[in-house]
């Protein structure tokens, strides 16, 4: 059985009028690569900017390695790695000035590191003498990410590392992390990318400042119960158009080549495409699927 | 709106830019045809963003050159301009101004009468199901509304041509999905899309996809072909077998 690293409890912060976070309870394991996915105003930074110390909850705890957030900030800022969602670094010292820089600040030197960061930093290091300000998207979150190991911390936080990060960036940064957990970091991130979800150990769904659900990526795919359908036909969007409007279909939405529907009852295949035929004037190739943990969390969005 | 006689709205001949020595656009050749939806893809880095800027007219080529909505990008660049629409990665909406003020501030930038942004005004708010917004201050919308907002609004000229770089960047999947609805009902309408994304999901929303790499087109066809040529199931694939190939 791991440890609990990270112990959240009946965590609260509002804005004024805004409950931002309303009463969330979390364990976290020592090791675990750990998720968190949610619509755009979730919660999710406030609860990261919380356990990295940056801002006070208006009631509740949290604990990381048993260090209080509010009452041992002092320790934990040492011990902890936080890259914000916006780019944070010096936009007009060059690559090396900001790795010597934030690794000064620390206490600690780039060589006494070097080993952790070694791997994500040869990406960059030909560009060292670079402004951060002219770098691209991927060489600058490689960069991001090199500053926040710099003091080897065992509790790595991400917020939206790969947003605006093209898809090849994404996977050298996801291996990154595997390597990271690897070396015994506990690693929270979240993301609006449901594949780089299926990466982690654990994922927790945040809506409207509430945890609807923890759990395995695998899990959470099993547990989805509705039908669901993948259909294509020669125009997806009159497809989708037509979709919409047929009583047996419960949401109908883009999904690449495909539309993913979900019916309020299970059918044959044959049954439903006469029906999309009959009612929508449309014939669509259609075959049951297993949902993804997109098609799971846009369904308890709905919810 | 601006009449486009021949059959391609965006046509770039060897449009180059460098910066110094380097080279971030080198020669490219492609073409748009009316009502397509363009997808136009690449790594951070490989030239898309210099790309588009190049043919909104926001930056100069240093070599080669673009019509877009029938005026030269050398010659013309404000007629450019004045026929497009452009949505930028960082927000072109004013978050002092209530919902209904960006549009009316956009329309009257763009030249339309008074009664015309009136009726613009109602048919967006209308169209982004958005009419109880009206008075409310762009800065207090989730993200997701205001990527509606900033589209509908990028469109208050009827351009033959919009620009969309990265729209969908950061906001939840339901979201991301309506906002592609949106793209379709414009391309609809007869109005070209010409789209950046790193979703690559999108991509196979797209008439036809241009994957860029170090300055380069390196491909373009519709997602089927490209599939069928690089023997992929999905677009990610492909991208990645492009992007990272020249790494």
């Amino acid at each position: 059985m791991q440890k609990t690293f990270v112990r959240i409890e009946n965590l609260t912060k509002r804005y004024g009028e805004v409950e931002a976070l309303r009463d969330i309870s979390l364990d976290i394991k020592q090791g675990e690569l750990f998720g968190i996915i949610g619509p755009d105003g979730a919660g999710k930074t406030t609860l990261m900017r919380i356990l990295v110390t940056l801002i006070l909850p208006d009631s509740g705890e949290a604990a990381i390695n048993g260090r209080e957030v509010v009452k041992d900030w002092k320790y934990l800022r040492k011990h902890i790695g936080y890259m914000p969602g916006t780019f944070s670094l010096y936009e007009d010292l060059t690559i090396e000035e900001n790795l010597h820089f934030f690794a000064t600040i620390f206490g600690t030197t780039k060589e006494e590191n070097y080993d952790l960061i070694k791997e994500i930093y040869e990406h960059i290091e030909p560009f060292k003498d670079r402004k951060a300000g002219q770098l691209s998207g991927g060489m600058k979150q490689k960069l991001a990410l090199s500053c926040a190991l710099i003091h080897r911390p065992d509790f790595l936080v991400l917020d939206e590392p790969t947003t605006g990060i093209d898809a090849v960036s994404r996977v050298e940064l996801w291996e990154m992390l595997g390597k990271l957990k690897d070396e015994g970091l506990t690693i929270l991130v979240s993301t609006p990318y449901m594949d780089e979800a299926e990466l982690c150990d654990r994922v927790a769904f945040l809506q409207d400042g509430v945890i609807t659900e923890v759990n395995a990526p695998d899990t959470i795919k099993k547990e989805f119960d509705q039908p669901l359908y993948a259909m294509n036909s020669k125009d997806n969007y009159e497809l989708l158009m037509g979709l919409r409007k047929m009583d047996m279909v419960r949401s109908a939405f883009l999904f690449g080549e495909n539309i993913h529907v979900v019916t309020n009852h299970s059918y044959g295949e044959e049954e439903l495409q006469k029906a999309v035929l009959e009612e929508a004037g449309i014939r669509a190739n259609i075959r049951p699927i297993h949902a993804g943990i997109e098609d799971c969390f846009m369904s308890r969005m709905m919810d | 709106m601006s009449r486009i006689n021949k059959n391609y709205i965006v046509r770039a001949k060897n449009l180059t830019k460098r910066f110094g020595d380097f080279t971030a656009v080198n020669q490219i050749n492609f073409e748009v045809e009316p009502g397509e939806i363009f997808g136009f893809l690449g790594a951070n880095g490989a030239g898309k963003t210099t790309a588009m800027r190049m043919l909104t007219g926001l930056l100069k080529a240093t070599d080669g050159d673009a019509h877009v909505a029938g005026h030269s990008i050398n010659g013309s660049p404000e007629k450019v301009k004045y026929s497009i629409g452009y949505m930028s990665q960082k927000f072109s909406l004013y978050d002092d101004l209530k919902v209904y003020e960006n549009i009316r501030l956009y329309g009257g930038i763009y030249g339309l009468t008074g009664k015309q942004i009136r009726s613009k005004i109602e048919d967006i708010l209308e169209e982004l199901n958005m009419t109880a917004l009206r008075n409310k201050l762009v800065r207090d919308l989730p993200l997701g509304w205001k990527q509606k907002l900033a589209f509908s609004v990028a469109l208050v000229h009827d351009p033959a041509v919009v620009f969309l770089d990265e729209p969908t960047s950061g906001v939840d999947p339901i979201t991301r999905r309506s906002f592609w609805e949106l793209i379709y009902r414009a391309a609809r309408r007869g109005v070209t899309v010409f789209v950046t994304t790193h979703y690559l999901d999108e991509a196979e929303y797209c008439d036809r996809v241009s994957i860029m790499v170090n300055g380069v087109i390196e491909a373009l066809d519709t997602p089927q072909k490209l599939k069928e040529k690089y023997h992929a199931r999905s677009m990610h694939e492909v991208f990645v077998h492009l992007a990272r190939k020249e790494q």
